[in-house]
């Protein structure tokens, strides 16, 4: 599958693409100019429903489908947000996406709010990000001044205001009730749900969250249409999906990849991560972002079943928890035999107990409780029973939290100790050597890839 | 004529039925069956909106959700916050899942909790010891150092011991649903979360003193009355007065001739229905200054009843404690101290540290 279609990052190489003069140039705004003239918003929500896209902020829901189950009261506004809190750890895709191509976003964010109804609609910007900010406002005072934002759009009597709003500085204002409150000027605490956003949301009014990545690929939908769109892809994972690529790979970045890519390709092919760096050999893989399951090598390139796996949402998750993963936000870490799983799990459970929001009790006391004990194993002060214990919290946490920030914690460590048991108890054995600086235990019989 | 009376729908809880109006949370359904089956409540309160959601102790199991789509719900949820729908039926304390998840949620709230209930003003009264006497372990598996907060006066009346709190946000609610102006909330972030004035103000409006008694532990604490007494000691009368301005239905709490206390009263399920202010908590501690009523109503099974009231009054949820001295003995734990006095006095490990012990205090 070499040189696969591009459709976000097609003219990522053009000189000056983040101005409205290339970027219109190279064909942009023909999806506001059709979709505005020739196209009413119904008409758009379909051809989104059409194309199957599902969200690429991490859940995977069909974008069509959460556009179509928002409510429509009698003068009751209605908002669009553009989630682009990114802070999951191992994804960083909306970031280059927003600082190279602003434009593609707010063409995105033009056509959506239209689709929907919105007459004032959001960009939530993590709040670390204050250059992609300037960015971004930049690029919508371009846009209002060529007449594609603003009162009376393109003379279509459409009206559109777009806000950038900087993030509270917590990953936690990334879960999209959160997010709200904090676009409201709250402290970021999740909701409980229901009521949706999509019948109550900002302001209590029916509001679609949807992240940068999903609404950047809505102009290139209206422009070719979601047919053409569901033909890129395979099966239930139509398009393409921006993938952030890190660890011990060769050439570590952010590639688009139509779904569906084997595995072993996007790992090895030099079009992609061009293999794992030179001497070493590939260890575990995180494929979707620091909360999915991670894989240890011989899982992630092949299912239990001995199949071949495909970067989809469907293949990474095929086997459920017990052999598989998600996709999630596309956030790929990979690691070699030099990666300490028990390090990078305490690393991970560190990040969780740093960000939990602490509303719910499993979450906020279950994610310290649980660093402090990895923290002990890793440094040579853990015992047999700390192993079934982390299982134990991971469990109780599980599913029995307001938001998913819960499963978010509780996974990593669950499927760390799932693939990695003997590794646990190695360091339980043998303290001394394992709290060493490096020190990484040699699994016996390891299949190298 | 219109039918104006809201629409009755049936829900089940643990095999009993019951009718509600269409909008209950099952949790009220429960209520409405009665203690046997109401799950325990750590955050939610019901005379102040938003709460609820956050402890996780009402937890339940739907195994259908309505008559129109009979599938169980895929995860146990919040009963405080999850609507009953027609048809639909519960487990609660017939589930060994939501025992089990209970559990944890005892577990989750006390491993950072000081445990200081012997010098703890709210001892006695305090839901988070009913609540992991019925739902708790015997033992811990916390090996950690406790997080800690210093103690901190937020007005001259009230002081919070942060260590205590469970962040049911009920405190939060209060304030800003019943004083016109917050001015304290949460702070920070997980675990390090905590309530506080922001730099250091004082909490002073006419109907603050609630705060004392929407908290479920003894985080927020009544400085007239600390340390003065053990809840067992008093007894709780109803009283009333004319007050200008609140209702003035209030509880006495007399150690002796004397009112040590005044608080507003609780229904059975621990809620104060009618907030009181200031003044008459704290400013209204003569006998003169009321009309006494009789005895407070102790609905819930508590210590306060104890050797005072004939036991007639006091409706024991008997399902509860059933389960409970299930999970009393089911200790999943297998450290020394959890085992058999006698067995460990037989260990070479304690002959040694009596040795030790001997030397030590001959010398
Ligand atoms: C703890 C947590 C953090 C999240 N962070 C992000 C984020 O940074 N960016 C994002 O797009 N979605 C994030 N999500 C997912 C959002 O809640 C939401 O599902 C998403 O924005 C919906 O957009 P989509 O349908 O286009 O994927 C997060 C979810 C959770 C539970
Ligand atoms: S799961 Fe964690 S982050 Fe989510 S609401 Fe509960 S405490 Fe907050
Ligand atoms: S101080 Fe008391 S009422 Fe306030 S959040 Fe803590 S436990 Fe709840
Ligand atoms: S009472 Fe329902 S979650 Fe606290």
């Amino acid at each position: 599958m070499a040189n696969t279609k591009k459709i976000l990052l097609e003219h990522i190489n053009v000189p000056g693409i983040e101005t409205y003069e290339v970027y219109r140039q190279k064909g942009g705004y023909t999806g506001v100019e059709k979709a505005l003239k020739k196209l009413t918003p119904d008409e758009v929500v379909e051809e989104v429903k059409k194309s199957g896209v599902r969200g690429r902020g991490g859940a995977g829901f069909p974008m069509g489908m959460k556009w179509s189950f928002l409510a429509k009261p009698e003068g009751v506004p209605r908002y669009l947000v553009c989630n682009a809190d990114e802070s999951e750890p191992g994804t960083f895709k909306d970031h280059y996406l927003m600082k190279c191509l602003p434009h593609l976003l707010i063409e995105g964010m033009i056509i959506s709010s239209y689709a929907l109804g919105a007459n004032k609609s959001f960009i939530y910007v993590r709040g670390e990000l204050m250059y992609v900010i300037r960015i971004l406002e930049k690029a919508i005072e371009e846009a209002k001044a060529a007449g594609f934002l603003g009162k009376n759009i393109l003379g279509t009597g459409y009206d559109l205001e777009l806000v950038v709003q900087p993030g509270g500085g917590a990953y936690i204002c990334g879960e999209e009730t959160a997010l709200l409150e904090s676009l409201e000027g709250k402290r970021g605490n999740p909701r409980n749900k229901p009521p949706f956003p999509a019948v109550k949301g900002l302001y209590q009014c029916p509001t679609v969250v949807n992240n940068v990545e999903s609404i950047a690929t809505v102009s290139w939908i209206v422009n070719n249409g979601g047919e053409e769109y569901a033909k890129i892809g395979v099966g239930r994972s139509t398009g393409t999906k921006l993938i952030s690529a890190s660890g011990h790979i060769r050439k570590p970045g952010v590639y688009e990849i139509e779904l569906g890519l084997p595995v072993d390709e996007f790992l090895n092919s030099d079009e992609y991560c061009g293999g794992i760096r030179d001497g070493h050999h590939l260890k575990a893989v995180v494929a979707g972002g620091s909360s999915v399951p991670i894989l240890p090598a011989h899982l992630f390139m092949k299912t239990a079943n001995g199949e071949g796996r495909l970067m989809s949402y469907e293949s990474l998750s095929e086997g459920g928890f017990a052999t598989g993963t998600m996709l999630g936000s596309g956030g790929f870490i990979a690691m070699d035999e030099t990666t300490c799983i028990v390090r990078n799990t305490w690393n991970f459970s560190r990040f969780y107990h740093h960000e939990s929001c602490g509303q719910c009790s499993p979450c906020r006391e279950g994610t310290g409780w649980m660093e402090k004990v990895l923290h002990r194993i890793e440094h040579g002060h853990g015992n047999m029973r700390d192993i079934d214990l982390l299982v134990d919290v991971a469990k109780k946490i599980e599913g029995n939290t307001i938001c998913p920030l819960g499963d978010a914690a509780a996974w990593p460590i669950a499927s760390a100790i799932r693939h990695f048991r003997d590794e646990f108890e190695w360091h339980v054995t043998n303290p001394g050597a394992a709290s060493k600086p490096g020190a990484v235990y040699q699994h016996l019989n390891e299949m190298s890839v | 004529m219109e039918n104006i009376a809201p629409q009755l729908i049936k829900v089940t809880i643990d095999g009993k039925e019951v009718q509600v109006p269409a909008g209950t949370s099952i949790l009220e359904a429960a209520r409405m069956i009665g203690p046997e089956v109401a799950p325990p409540a750590m955050c939610y309160y019901k005379p102040l909106k938003g709460t609820g959601g956050k402890c996780r102790a009402c937890l339940v199991k739907v195994t259908a959700g309505s008559e129109k789509d009979p599938r169980p719900m895929p995860k146990l949820v919040a009963s405080c916050i999850t609507q009953a729908q027609d048809g639909m039926k519960v487990e609660n304390y017939s589930s060994p899942e939501v025992i089990e998840a209970r559990k944890g949620v005892v577990e989750f709230l006390l491993i950072n909790h000081p445990l200081d209930c012997p010098v703890c003003d709210q001892a006695g009264e305090c839901h988070l010891q009913d609540f992991s006497f019925e739902h708790g372990t015997g033992g811990t598996r916390f090996e950690e150092d406790r997080r800690t907060f210093e103690r901190e006066d937020i007005g001259d009346k009230i002081q919070l011991h942060m260590n205590r709190c469970i962040l049911c946000y009920r405190c939060v609610y209060t304030a800003d649903q019943i004083t016109n102006k917050r001015v304290h909330g949460v702070m920070n972030r997980g675990d390090h979360s905590e309530i506080s004035t922001y730099i250091s103000n004082a909490i002073d409006n006419d109907f603050s003193g609630n705060m004392i008694d929407v908290c479920p532990v003894g985080a927020l604490t009544d400085k007239t009355y600390r340390f003065k007494n053990r809840v067992w000691f008093s007894k709780p009368v109803d009283a009333h007065c004319d007050c200008e301005k609140c209702s003035g239905k209030v509880t006495l709490w007399y150690r002796g001739e004397e009112v040590i206390r005044v608080t507003a009263r609780k229904n059975q399920w621990g809620e104060v229905e009618e907030f009181i202010c200031n003044t008459c908590r704290y400013d209204r501690k003569k006998t003169s200054d009321w009309t006494i009523e009789g005895p407070m109503k102790v609905a819930r099974h508590s210590v306060i009843s104890a050797n005072k009231y004939s036991n007639k009054l006091v409706e024991k949820p008997s399902f509860a404690l059933k389960y409970a001295a299930q999970n009393y003995k089911e200790v999943d734990d297998d450290r020394p101290y959890d085992k058999n006095l006698s067995e460990i006095k037989k260990s070479e490990d304690y002959k040694a540290l009596m040795a030790k012990n001997e030397e030590f205090f001959s010398k």
